[in-house]
């Protein structure tokens, strides 16, 4: 195996696309075509109607989530595409944990660690509970350890959701791409923009 | 007076008409302004054929041999003519069978619009006969596909397939149509060709800054460097780009698929780029000190090494495709555009100069090739016949006015390297996707698209055999295509490679062919073998002012090498002459 570079790190994609059956294909192979694994995805609604906002995650270099970006960003039903470090967006991972009751009603331990873990009731039945936490990957991660012990029957965890702290959200950008001559703003690539710095005479 | 038994001419017309999806896709074409289909019929596109019946006058379908052979054709259209290839299959293998086509119009830039037909919507999913499931196949090698499973659909989405196909940088677009639409009746409302879709940006609006620092950097340079490629030729920017260099004195070489933009011979063509491409361009890459790359990307075929490839220079990238720019050579000055548009604003702001003494060293390269490669390929001593001396009798015979169309292989670097073209457009062959078997059928299609000009297809005894049965769509259309076929009794690229790396071991690159001429005459096309020097120019002779079709089989010498080469690894300086 070869040396993993150092400045890897969690990349956020984010990505406003037209509902469009196949498009989920057509992002998904940008990334398996390169052998780069999807950390986590997740496809919503977005603050538009009729737009869907993908959610990437993926664990690369600035170089290559920049190419990517840019690759997605060329296929036809895909509006617009940012890339973000975790430091840039306010993220979320919702946890199901499934215990068994009657240990739950048992140990007063377990009722404490779970308040600790800010976990939540969701059901509660004669043979099972199953707990909801939402947090960042540590904290979802710390409470499957800590209820290890008390027989965790199943676990599962949702796809990440972002939020850019830095966006003015694409309900603007939305109108400039539906006029039919598009203002410079809308025709301008994030990607080529920063040449400016690159340039020196 | 107008009474409902007698209703107004013109209301009927903007009444809604009833028809089938079949009709619908057929009124679409016509009006994209199609006149030529390449296809192949079968169970479920028998509507749209069923429909092609009453539009044999207005619509040219070519019956080809197989769907490949179909899609090549189509490439071949669309190369000669700028125009929108158009090809139909059925499902199933029918469908498949245009993967490589596909595959190769994506890596090559070209425009197509292929339309499959695909099982009835309620069997989808269901293996059902002849049910693959070619939207998910095709996804990876299309620029947009789109599965219509509704009649009503088929008028947008066509007119989407054609705009994206030849907006932008082009590719291939493929719409599959389920036979239940193809067959059902809507209300048609008309066809409105497709000008804007808010989520495809195909070009942007040129950014001054780029231009001027682009300029800046071209006018205080004292070793710049062009090179071009099939983006020139696709932004039909020929005039611009001529106009470019001659004011800016700087001397300029292509990659295969940039090829005849210009005259070959132009005092500032320089020549070919990449593996097999001139010395001189290969070695002074690493010499320039501004790069100007136009509508090309940086091929590794082109670049060699890449970490040892133009690191001494300032590159400046025009591109209409932002992904390219930056893609694998970090960019000084991005110009992100249709270098239709940014060339001229380019030219205005650089300074008429002429560069004698910096492309007086592309001329000593190439003295040093000619005396080393050039003179004996071109005109050798030795008894055999090379591949040189017989495109170079071409040269002499057609005056550059030919379009040549090449498969894969030496006899393409061949035809590359020495072929003389006047006029654009003339050089169709696969670049990117390096597809054997493409020359014939593209030969057909590139005659479809540019009738008045004499085409003739340069092939190897191995790619000839891949798609050999085309033979067939020549003898049903009659096409006038001239067929020459460079035998040097080997798959000769890889027969080199395992001579030079792999210590002759000619390991399965030993091809035996069947008798040409009379596998031609079969088809009741006209042919001749030669094999002696004193026949070969007759011969072409005879081929090219044959009326129709003609077969001319070359036996060239077996173990000849493509030179110059930058083999595999290598950085361009490091290109070897023998």
């Amino acid at each position: 195996m070869s040396q993993q570079p150092i400045d890897r790190q969690e990349y956020n994609i984010t990505a406003y696309t037209e509902n469009q059956v196949g498009l989920l294909n057509r992002i998904a192979i940008i990334f398996s075509r390169r052998k780069i694994n999807i950390e986590s995805l997740n496809v919503s609604p977005s603050e538009i109607e009729g737009i869907h906002r993908f959610n990437i995650v993926i664990h690369e270099t600035e170089e290559v989530v920049a190419k990517l970006a840019g690759q997605i960003e060329k296929q036809v039903e895909v509006l617009k595409v940012y890339y973000n470090t975790n430091d840039d967006v306010i993220w979320q991972e919702m946890a199901l944990y499934k215990v068994p009751t009657d240990i739950i009603a048992e140990k007063a331990l377990v009722e404490r660690l779970l308040r600790e873990n800010g976990a939540r009731a969701v059901v509660i039945r004669k043979d099972y509970t199953v707990f909801e936490t939402t947090g960042h990957r540590e904290e979802t991660d710390n409470l499957i350890k800590v209820l290890q012990p008390f027989g965790l029957i199943e676990f599962v965890r949702s796809a990440r959701i972002a939020i850019i702290k830095g966006s003015e959200g694409f309900n603007r950008k939305l109108r400039e791409f539906e006029r039919t001559e598009p203002s410079p703003e809308v025709a301008e690539n994030e990607y080529l923009n920063s040449r400016d710095k690159v340039f020196t005479m | 007076m107008l009474t409902k038994e007698q209703p107004s001419p013109t209301l009927l017309e903007q009444a809604p008409k009833t028809i089938s999806g079949a009709e619908a896709t057929l009124l679409a074409l016509l009006e994209e302004g199609v006149d030529t289909i390449f296809g192949y019929p079968g169970g479920a596109i028998i509507p749209i054929y069923d429909a092609l019946y009453d539009f044999k006058e207005q619509l040219n379908h070519v019956l080809v041999r197989h769907e490949q052979g179909g899609i090549h054709a189509a490439q071949g259209y669309a190369r000669s003519s700028g125009r929108v290839g158009v090809v139909f299959a059925t499902s199933g293998p029918g469908a498949t069978n245009l993967v490589t086509g596909l595959a190769d119009a994506q890596i090559d830039s070209t425009p197509l619009v292929c339309i499959t037909g695909q099982v009835f919507a309620h069997l989808l999913g269901t293996d059902a006969f002849q049910e693959t499931d070619i939207i998910n196949i095709t996804t990876p090698v299309t620029k947009w596909n789109y599965q219509v499973t509704d009649a009503s659909e088929i008028p947008e989405a066509l007119a989407k397939a054609f705009y994206i196909a030849r907006s932008g940088r082009p590719g291939p677009v493929l719409i599959d149509i389920t036979k239940n639409a193809q067959q059902q009746k809507f209300e048609f409302p008309g066809y409105t060709p497709c000008s804007h879709i808010r989520s495809y940006r195909p070009k942007p609006i040129v950014r001054p800054e780029y231009i001027t620092q682009a300029a800046a950097l071209i006018n205080q340079a004292q070793r710049p460097f062009v090179l071009w490629g099939q983006g020139v030729i696709l932004g039909a920017a020929e005039k611009e780009f001529q106009a470019f260099i001659e004011k800016s004195g700087i001397p300029s070489a292509w990659t295969i698929l940039g090829d005849s933009a210009i005259p070959n011979d132009h005092p500032l063509n320089v020549g070919m780029l990449g593996m097999h491409g001139n010395y001189g361009p290969n070695v002074l890459t690493n010499e320039c000190d501004v790069l100007i790359a136009i509508g090309m990307r940086f091929d590794d075929r082109v670049t060699g090494r890449l970490d040892k490839y133009a690191k001494q220079a300032q590159i400046i990238h025009l591109d209409i495709d932002p992904t390219e720019i930056g893609k694998n050579v970090a960019v000084t000055v991005p110009v992100w555009g249709d270098c239709k548009e940014t060339l001229p604003l380019l030219t205005e702001l650089v300074e008429a100069k002429t560069h004698d003494e910096w492309l007086g060293r592309f001329r000593d390269y190439l003295a040093q090739e000619v005396e080393a490669v050039i003179q004996e390929e071109l005109f050798p001593t030795s008894e055999e016949l090379t591949m040189g001396e017989i495109v170079q009798q071409l040269n002499e015979l057609t005056g550059g006015e030919a379009i040549i169309v090449t498969d894969v292989g030496q006899h393409q670097m061949v035809a590359c390297r020495y072929a003389n073209f006047k006029k654009t457009r003339s050089n169709i062959t696969s670049g990117g996707l390096g597809t054997m078997g493409f020359a014939l059928p593209a030969a057909i299609g590139a005659k479809f698209g540019a009738p008045e000009r004499p085409v003739v297809a340069i092939i190897g005894d191995g790619g000839f055999q891949m798609t050999i049965q085309e033979l067939g769509t020549i003898m049903q259309t009659g096409v006038d295509v001239k067929i020459m076929i460079f035998n040097n009794q080997f798959l000769g690229m890889v027969r080199q490679w395992q001579e030079l790396f792999n210590d002759r071991r000619y390991s399965f690159v030993n091809i035996a062919s069947p008798d040409y001429v009379m596998v031609a005459s079969g088809y009741g096309i006209a042919g001749q073998r030669v094999s002696e020097r004193v026949d070969l120019r007759p011969a072409i002779q005879r081929m090219l002012e044959h009326p129709g079709s003609f077969l001319l089989e070359v036996m060239v010498t077996k173990e000849n090498n493509i030179f110059p080469m930058v083999p595999q690894g290598c950085s361009v300086a490091e290109i070897r002459l023998r």
